[in-house]
């Protein structure tokens, strides 16, 4: 699991880098006819970030540090 | 005039928060500076993701937008979104389990334990808190000047940085700890509600958001910023190095020492980037939309343009509202004065006995002392240095890549056994020197500096002009970077506002250096005592 988790982190901080994706956005196409769409990439991924924070307090919580909260 | 007196019932507001949280206070050390480790989630939340919020960020977010498009919501925002969580998780939850079981209240003092020195604490206090200074300085002059935009000049720049110095002192001095944490809750909350609001206000009069990027998109010098062509590939990566600086800022390392349980981490953790989402998005949007209203603002103008958006759009009281919020941006200096003085206090005063000889109460006095002292300090500077605020907001860019630079040094400290304090050493003499090494290049710099892009009205200005050629002050240039040694090659770039490395921020080799100075150094060295060992990494831990 541990490795697992790494591996998703990886591969979310490595979706930042979107620099394939901005080649090709160079038109500045509108999401929704607002939004350009290289922002709405990146506000997607904000909420990606959220989720890859929720697995990891999910599935890797330091539960050992709990031990302090009794002391 | 209603919008500055709104600012300054806000103002009213969180000074009684302040004198409210002393009340409430124990009258003990680990009270006024820890608020005694007994913060719940939501307050938890919104305190360490206040202090985090700066104007530096909301006001230079917007500005940056304005001149560099869309991307700045990338390079900044959505790369602190993954970040800024990830080393809470990893290490703000383990500062919190050993300053608890440990009793530490400051980084410094978990650092001198773990590696068994007094010698590389002092040398980190002394860095840290050199770095943290031009923050409570950039801080005093955003007060005044923010008093003095909203109040259209009526409010002199001396008196509401004056205003704003005695405000945050008061409830730093009465309120300690819990009554900053009070107000930085109740600020993150106003800007999230408000901000939202006047959003929506200002897109409609505009005459919708929609219209307003299609109009932008018509024309080819505004449509590059619906895009992230005015960012390098090089200069977007290496921003994702930039966030490793929170956890180590003081103010941040410390907020994490005052949840009353673990598991309080876990609501931080999961919504910090909704969070970042919720502030930068509409500031980066808005200084984006911007351009279409004021199309020709120079680069100083440009930082204030949420003010001017807001002041052109909104009637008296939302603005006024929204001046409050920014002000409560601004004022994030609180946190970092409260900071200050816990280190002050901690790693000074009760470090070399201080505590033991005069007790308990002299020393909340010392640190309520220390709070006046560099409040006055910092307004003083602020008074003086009007006119040359770009210094410090030089000198936060450099924290920025500092305390960056640091957080191999605390990874090491929590999660390497091996690691030593003559690893750490080499690490911040590096980080030191580096600091020192970029504001030199800077510096030297500034003369061949090229001149940002040009705006939409001026580009007929900058026809003609060559692309890297050093730019005439006043003239539009291309933004593209030049060689400060021609005979280095591109070793040392300078853009319009940084100095680079083959193309990337000092930021990136600041870091990478660092670690490995710090595995290189512990490697070469003996290692910890068999004891210290043990303390921060007990047996249990292992199986």
């Amino acid at each position: 699991m541990k490795y697992f988790l790494v591996l998703i982190v990886a591969v979310v901080i490595v979706l930042h880098q979107d620099n394939l994706l901005w080649d090709s956005w160079k038109d500045s196409t509108l999401v929704f006819g607002f939004l350009p769409i290289g922002l709405a990439y990146h506000v997607g991924y904000s909420f990606v970030a959220a989720l890859t924070m929720w697995l990891l307090v999910t599935l890797a919580w330091p539960k050992h540090l709990e031990e302090g909260e009794a002391e | 005039m209603l919008s500055v007196g709104i600012v300054f019932v806000y103002l009213a507001i969180v000074l009684y928060i302040g004198i409210f949280a002393f009340r409430k206070g124990k009258g003990s050390g680990e009270d006024f500076f820890l608020a005694s480790r007994s913060l719940g989630p939501w307050v938890f939340l919104l305190s360490l993701f206040g202090t985090n919020m700066t104007a530096f960020a909301i006001l230079g977010s917007s500005g940056m937008a304005y001149s560099r498009g869309i991307g700045v919501y990338g390079l900044m925002a959505s790369s602190s979104g993954i970040i800024i969580p990830l080393t809470i998780f990893l290490i703000g939850t383990r500062l919190w389990a050993l300053g608890k079981k440990h009793e530490h209240m400051t980084q410094v003092q978990f650092l001198r334990d773990r590696w068994e020195c007094d010698g590389i604490g002092t040398f980190i206090f002394a860095l840290t808190a050199a770095m943290l200074i031009p923050y409570i300085v950039i801080a005093m002059m955003g007060g005044g000047e923010v008093l003095e935009t909203v109040s259209d000049h009526k409010v002199p720049y001396w008196f509401g940085g004056g205003i704003v110095a005695i405000v945050v002192m008061g409830y730093v001095f009465f309120g300690g700890m819990r009554g900053t944490a009070w107000v930085n809750a109740f600020q993150t909350t106003l800007f999230l509600l408000f901000g939202s609001i006047a959003f929506i206000l200002i897109g409609k009069s505009m005459g919708g958001f929609p219209q307003i990027m299609e109009s932008l998109n018509a024309r080819p010098p505004t449509a590059a910023l619906l895009t992230r062509e005015r960012i390098p590939a090089e200069e977007f990566f290496s921003y994702l190095f930039i966030p490793l600086s929170a956890i180590m800022f003081p103010h941040l390392s410390i907020m994490c020492l005052t949840a009353e349980k673990i598991g309080h981490f876990k609501k931080t953790v999961i919504w910090y980037p909704v969070c970042i989402m919720a502030i930068w998005l509409p500031s980066v949007y808005l200084g984006v939309a911007a351009k279409s209203q004021f199309p020709s603002l120079t680069p100083g103008e440009a930082n204030d343009v949420i003010i001017r958006l807001l002041t052109q759009n909104t009637g008296a009281i939302v603005s006024g509202v929204l001046g409050a919020g920014i002000m409560a941006c601004v004022m994030a200096s609180d946190s970092q004065i409260m900071a200050l003085s816990t280190m002050f206090t901690q790693d000074l005063f009760t470090h070399y006995g201080g505590k033991e000889k005069f007790g308990d109460r002299v020393q909340i006095m010392a640190g309520r002392a220390f709070v006046v002292g560099i409040t006055l300090i910092a307004y003083l500077i602020a008074l003086a240095l009007k006119d040359q605020e770009s210094i410090f907001e030089l000198a936060i860019r450099f924290a920025f890549s500092g305390f960056a630079a640091l957080a191999p040094v605390m990874l090491a400290a929590l999660f390497w056994k091996r690691s030593t304090k003559w690893g750490a050493l080499a690490a911040s003499t590096w980080v030191l020197c580096a600091v020192l090494g970029v504001w030199h290049l800077t510096a030297v710099s500034e003369s061949i500096a090229p001149r940002p892009p040009a705006p939409p009205a001026a580009t007929a200005m900058a026809k003609g002009k060559a692309p890297g050629k050093a730019m005439v002050p006043g003239k539009a240039g291309s933004g593209k970077a030049v060689q400060i040694y021609p005979d280095r090659g591109d070793l040392f770039l300078r853009g319009p506002v940084n100095v680079t490395v083959y193309g990337y921020l000092p930021v990136m080799p600041m870091v990478l250096i660092s670690a490995l100075l710090m595995i290189v150094g512990s490697l070469v060295t003996p290692p910890p005592s068999r004891a210290t060992v043990e303390k921060y990494f007990p047996p249990a831990r292992r199986s």
